[in-house]
């Protein structure tokens, strides 16, 4: 973001543009990164709730892929999957690699 | 029909904020503010306002509930004193930053410590870089006056800034004077409709209020800041104009008494002003060319008009109902700065007088007035500040 | 907008708390946040504190926020969301808004339990309509992990560091939730991020309630706690299952425990996983240890017997 000349600035700090934040991509930040195993998800949408990052697409009720552009790779998803039948439906994979 | 009324400064503040029914009030009590919130919440409880009044557990809380309530998006204020005024320091900052047309009545009392109750300006001038407005009123009359030029420009859209408006504690807020009330609708009318800027109760379009600024910017807010200051002496002189007509009196930057062709001068805020344009006429009327300039906009200040009128003296004196610990008075400073800038300038000193209450009489004006006719003779000053009225 | 609490449809409501934010990975906090605005059915204005959200959530020119929000300062949060919801009432009686808008505040807990006590006690006790959370991670974070009064008996904080002289905090965390509750305030209650349906019921049976309400939800913080940057959800299951953290609402004085584990673990099992306990191991700290597993028994003993009794 270019930074503003004073005379551009809105009066008081107000932020007038909501949820702006969505142009700061953290994805960045990740050392690990979450992979999705489409045949061992449940679709019970835990990844979804517990996601610090709102990293985790869903449309319809459905998850899809991650959204990299945000995600740090914290891991959550990954530890609270369900899976099925014992094999989890993420997994977390060193970034780079 | 205008009303004309005895009536204390608290009791006009008062009225003047019935008549301007703001939306919302913070209130808590402090000496000797606390009659002016509590006439106002008498009209509160006898439906004579709409305002919802929130009797806050602090003045802080005060503070910071008037900056939610303005946020919110409609006409707020409060009043306060002394250490009230001290505890909520950090949320006028807060406030001006933030761009919040609050109006707020300081009572003005002593600071702790010791504990006094009594009049001295110490804490508004402790505010006085908090990047408020301030407005300085000598008697009831300009009290009421200032409060309801003030939320006229506080709300101007080039502004957008929180007003105090200054008043002697006990010696105006409890003193009954004679007091010119308005008429209720040419008060409504004057002060219009409010404007909000960005409300936060509109939830159609959120925003948000208060972020964390880092190096890369925080300058230039600041400098957004200092550039609407500069715009307030006119919107001062503008709705002082606008005043004039619906009340006949008329207001500037500052009160000039007998100055225009004086030798030496006075310059004092508030009451005591007051007490000193008699001792002037004195003077005047013993051939001594004496004159004195009351200020009423005190921040921002108005250096050059100030530098102006006072130029030409040959001695002048400021007196300061506060002191800078460690330095000279805070109005003294402010003069001389803007008498720095002229080519010719008076000698100057600085008293400072009645602290804590400390009555400041005829005799003092008296005393300080003989003292620049030596200096205006000698063109010498021998001591620049002083402490006058103090037993030694 | 009454959407069932079943996560598929919750999934479908649009994100009021989006991404970009700068909190760490695996923060508690922006999990309280979302669960929060999930479960709610009307527009909400929120307020924070300063703190790790505060600054995270808002900051340059960025605001992960979609509703409207506010910060002012650090012990002011209640006053502010006051002093909005104050307008609200006088613009709503002048006929100037018509929508039902909720006030909320997200505050850490040093805004709440230590500099932030008095303006909530005088907000809750003047009865404004608006509902206080705390989101309790234990410590001042965002300053670097310093020691507030909700930090847990025996932590290592910065400034109560488990040293040889002293083992960390040697003091009880303070009972804000039990203190909110003899404001006599109509609901009072603990959630955990953990248990997402207790603490989404939770926050809508608030929120239909008129008056001052108080929630106090644990997020942890695997800074301050030197935890793994993947188990807040776990740690929050371990709270609540070891008792550590109990669920329960208090709603018109009466005491209800909304979650009884199955098994109630031993606090160690909470603490183990922490590095701010690690010395809690060590032989010499056993009492203190023990004293911890008192302490959460005494108040899960205490809160069976008001539960049982009003119940």
């Amino acid at each position: 973001m270019k930074l503003k000349g004073w005379r551009e600035l809105t009066p008081g700090a107000v932020i007038l543009e909501a949820g702006n934040s969505a142009e700061f991509k953290t994805g960045s930040w990740r050392a690990f990164k979450p992979v999705w195993i489409k045949e061992n998800c449940i679709q019970c949408l835990f990844c979804w709730l517990y996601c610090p990052d709102m990293a985790i697409k869903v449309k319809d009720g459905k998850r899809e892929e991650f959204d990299y552009d945000y995600c740090k790779g914290c891991g959550i998803c990954a530890l609270e999957c369900p899976g099925k039948k014992g094999q989890k439906a993420i997994v977390m994979v060193e970034e780079g690699r | 029909m205008a009303r004309i009324v005895a009536a204390t400064g608290n009791e006009a503040v008062a009225e003047a904020l019935r008549q301007i029914n703001p939306d919302v009030c913070a209130a808590y009590p402090i000496t000797p503010q606390t009659d002016m919130m509590q006439r106002f919440a008498s009209f509160v409880s006898n439906g004579k306002v709409d305002t919802e009044l929130i009797l806050v557990e602090s003045e802080h809380s005060a503070m910071s509930a008037c900056i939610g309530a303005s946020a919110g998006g409609g006409r707020v204020a409060t009043a306060t004193s002394s250490q009230g005024l001290a505890l909520m320091w950090e949320m006028l900052f807060i406030a001006s930053g933030t761009r919040l047309p609050i109006i707020m009545p300081v009572v003005n009392r002593a600071l702790s410590a010791p504990l006094n109750i009594h009049g001295d300006h110490s804490d508004a001038m402790g505010a006085r870089d908090s990047g408020w407005i301030q407005l300085w009123s000598e008697n009831g009359q300009e009290a009421y006056d200032n409060t309801i030029q003030a939320f006229r420009i506080a709300e101007h859209m080039d502004i957008r800034l929180p007003v105090m408006i200054c008043l002697d504690g006990f010696i105006i807020s409890h003193s009954i004077e004679r007091v010119e009330y308005i008429e209720d609708n040419d008060v409504k009318n004057f002060v219009g409709e409010y404007k909000p800027l960005y409300p936060l109760l509109d939830i159609h379009n959120p925003k948000s209020f208060g972020p964390l600024i880092l190096p890369d910017l925080y300058h230039e807010y600041k400098r957004a800041q200092h550039e609407v200051m500069t715009k307030v002496k006119d919107v001062v002189l503008h709705v002082a104009q606008e005043f004039e007509k619906i009340s006949g009196r008329k207001y500037g930057l500052f009160e000039t008494y007998r100055l225009e062709d004086a030798e030496i001068g006075l310059v004092i805020l508030n009451s005591a002003a007051g007490t000193s344009k008699d001792v002037v006429d004195e003077f005047r009327e013993r051939g001594i060319k004496a004159g004195l300039l009351k200020p009423r906009l005190f921040r921002p200040f108005p250096y050059e008009e100030v530098g102006d009128a006072l130029k030409h003296l040959k001695a002048l004196c400021v007196l300061d109902r506060a002191d800078s610990f460690g330095a000279y008075g805070p109005v003294f400073a402010e003069v001389s700065s803007a008498l720095y800038q002229m080519r010719e300038r008076p000698q100057m000193i600085n008293k400072i007088y009645g602290l804590g209450g400390r009555d400041f009489l005829p005799q003092h004006a008296e005393q300080v007035l003989s003292e620049l006719v030596e200096i205006a003779k000698t063109d010498k000053v021998q001591i620049v500040k002083e402490y006058i009225g103090v037993r030694e | 907008m009454a959407v069932t609490l079943k996560l598929k449809e919750l999934s479908k409501k649009e994100d009021l708390f989006t991404h970009g934010h700068r909190m760490c990975a695996g923060c508690g906090a922006p999990i309280v946040v979302k669960m929060v605005l999930i479960a709610s059915e009307h527009p909400i204005i929120a307020c924070s504190s300063t703190g790790c959200l505060e600054v995270s959530s808002c900051i340059s020119l960025y605001t992960s926020w979609k509703i409207p929000w506010i910060h002012s300062a650090f012990e002011n949060a209640a006053a502010t969301i006051a002093g909005v919801e104050t307008m609200y009432r006088a613009l709503r009686k002048k006929g100037k808004i018509n929508e039902e808008i909720k006030f909320v505040t997200f505050c850490g807990d040093g805004g709440t339990y230590d500099i932030g006590i008095q303006s909530l006690s005088g907000a809750m006790e003047r009865g404004h309509d608006m509902l206080y959370i705390c989101y309790d991670n234990g410590a001042y974070m965002n300053t670097g992990i310093q020691r507030s009064s909700a930090t847990p008996l025996g932590a290592d904080t910065t400034t109560c560091p488990a040293g040889s002289s002293i083992p960390g905090k040697t003091q009880e965390r303070k009972n804000l939730t039990r203190i909110m509750a003899a404001h006599d305030i109509p609901y009072a209650a603990q959630a955990s991020i953990s248990n997402w349906l207790d603490l989404m019921k939770k926050v809508r049976k608030a929120l239909s309630i008129k008056g001052p309400k108080f929630m106090n939800i644990l997020a942890p913080c695997n800074r301050g706690w030197r935890s793994r940057t993947d188990d807040a959800i776990m740690l929050s299951r371990l709270a609540v299952n070891t008792c550590f953290w109990p669920l329960y609402e208090v709603e018109d004085g009466v005491t209800k425990i909304t979650f009884k584990p199955k098994e109630k673990k031993p606090v160690a099992d909470f603490l183990k996983p922490q590095g701010r306990f690690k010395h809690l191991f060590s032989p010499e700290n056993e009492w203190l240890l023990k004293q911890s597993q008192e302490g959460v028994d005494k108040e899960w003993e205490r809160l069976q017997r008001e539960s049982s009794q009003q119940g």
